[in-house]
């Protein structure tokens, strides 16, 4: 197995690695530093994993890391910084929507992923679009809390 | 992660056929990945040259032409749920796209993958099966269309040949006068495998009589099949709900379902003969 030269754009870095074609995205990200990027069950019934790639949010354990070859990828992390963090990153934390937090940066990526599309959603559509991000801790009741809170504040200020 | 692949990215169809005819038997499609991905980890393809799919522009696209709604093999599921042509030609597959895993997986899965995977539970084959869609596969040498009912020939077995990739997946534009329902049995709401699903297609005459039906059942059988039987009982007749109940009794003895953890092989056939009958029901009553 010969390894692959590839590039990755990540929140905003660029990276060139050298890896195994057998190696997944997750894997990758990680091994990079981004490990805001949880492995959970890597199968795709989690989300833990979730990342943007080229605009879409996909579980990245599903996708091998050459399938992302010049890819541009965003992680939860790569929304906001800490002087400025994403309303939906501010959301989380004051909707007391984390206690754990292993599924929180896959739940903010779906999140966006809705609201990008939907900046206004019932509680059903918030439901349907983390449908597949498992959280073990909250009830998702204050997910949900968090979300519809984020969409207020990022009509209100245009952020987003 | 031991195993030994090989992992092309052709950059065109051109390029994946020529890959697809030098490998063979020892090459390997892989598209969304959403199954691959996990039986690559497991080392099920080890050995293999693996064609990268995922990147062809060829095999997008959701068309209508001559009759037929054409959609490129690489379509995924959410752009199944998007696209209004789906809406309005198809609602018993956008429906199924609707339910299949998560959005996560819908935005990587393809329909091509999904038929090729040849699951008993695949999602997107009863809906087009009940639309009796034809797959068209494409070699460096040849191109074929064959009907979905036979590409899938048992439990992960197509009629795919190494060289061969399943390039569109088409229907005829259901007639005006036919309504089509979907039901998917799962053990929670979202991100669940089939216990069963149900597709039927419904088309009638201005005077309320049958012209033709199609029951489709996923996961209750080595492979998603077509109900011929209870179809033809319905055929040129009117739909009442005594000759609906003998077609759903009939749907549910063509079955040949197994115990699994989703469920047991009697809950399968029993609930089978529910769903064909709720949903003729509904197809029905929507025509009137």
């Amino acid at each position: 197995m010969k390894p692959q030269m590839i590039t990755l754009h990540i929140n905003g870095r660029t990276h060139y690695v050298a890896l195994n074609p057998n190696l997944t995205l997750l894997v990758a990200l990680r091994d990079l530093g981004y490990t805001d990027v949880k492995s959970g069950c890597e199968k795709g019934d989690c989300g833990a994993c979730a990342v943007f790639l080229n605009g879409v949010a996909v579980n990245s354990c599903l996708v091998l890391a050459a399938q992302a070859d010049e890819g541009e990828i965003l992680t939860a992390a790569g929304l906001g910084t800490s002087e400025h963090p994403h309303p939906l990153q501010t959301a989380f934390s004051d909707a007391g929507a984390i206690q754990c937090g292993y599924c929180t940066p896959g739940m903010i990526i779906s999140a966006k992923a809705l609201l990008d599309h939907k900046p206004h959603p019932t509680d059903a559509e918030i439901r349907d679009a983390i449908s597949g991000n498992l959280c073990r801790c909250t009830g998702y009741a204050q997910i949900i809390q968090a979300v519809q809170s984020a969409a207020e504040k990022m009509d209100a200020g245009g952020e987003g | 992660m031991q195993s030994e692949i090989e992992l092309h990215h052709p950059k065109n169809l051109a390029e994946a056929l020529t890959l697809l005819a030098h490998y063979g038997p020892d090459g390997k499609l892989l598209a969304g990945g959403t199954n691959m991905v996990v039986e690559l980890r497991d080392g099920h393809h080890n050995g293999k040259s693996l064609v990268d799919l995922s990147h062809l522009k060829e095999l997008r696209g959701i068309s209508k032409q001559d009759g037929y709604i054409v959609i490129g093999g690489g379509t995924t599921i959410t752009e199944l749920i998007d696209h209004p042509l789906i809406g309005a030609h198809a609602g018993i597959l956008r429906e199924a796209a609707r339910l299949f895993a998560n959005p996560l997986v819908r935005n990587r899965a393809t329909v091509a993958g999904n038929l090729v995977d040849a699951s008993p539970a695949a999602d997107t084959a009863p809906p087009l099966l009940a639309l009796n869609a034809e797959v068209q596969l494409m070699s460096q040498v040849a191109t074929r269309w064959i009907k979905l009912e036979d590409f899938i020939t048992g439990v992960r077995r197509t009629l795919l040949q190494p060289g061969e990739l399943l390039y569109a997946i088409r229907w005829p534009v259901p007639s005006a006068r036919s309504a089509g329902a979907y039901t998917k049995v799962g053990l929670r709401k979202a991100d669940a495998i089939s216990v069963l699903s149900t597709a039927v297609m419904v088309e009638l005459d201005d005077v309320g009589v049958c012209q033709q039906t199609s029951i489709a059942l996923g996961a209750v059988s080595p492979k998603p099949f077509r109900a011929h039987e209870a179809e033809a009982l319905l055929k040129g007749k009117v739909l009442d709900s005594a000759l609906i109940a003998e077609a759903a009794r009939l749907a549910a003895e063509s079955t040949r379902p197994i115990d699994d953890i989703r469920g047991t092989a009697a809950y399968r056939k029993r609930v089978v003969a529910v769903t064909v009958r709720r949903l003729l029901t509904k197809a029905v009553e929507v025509l009137k």
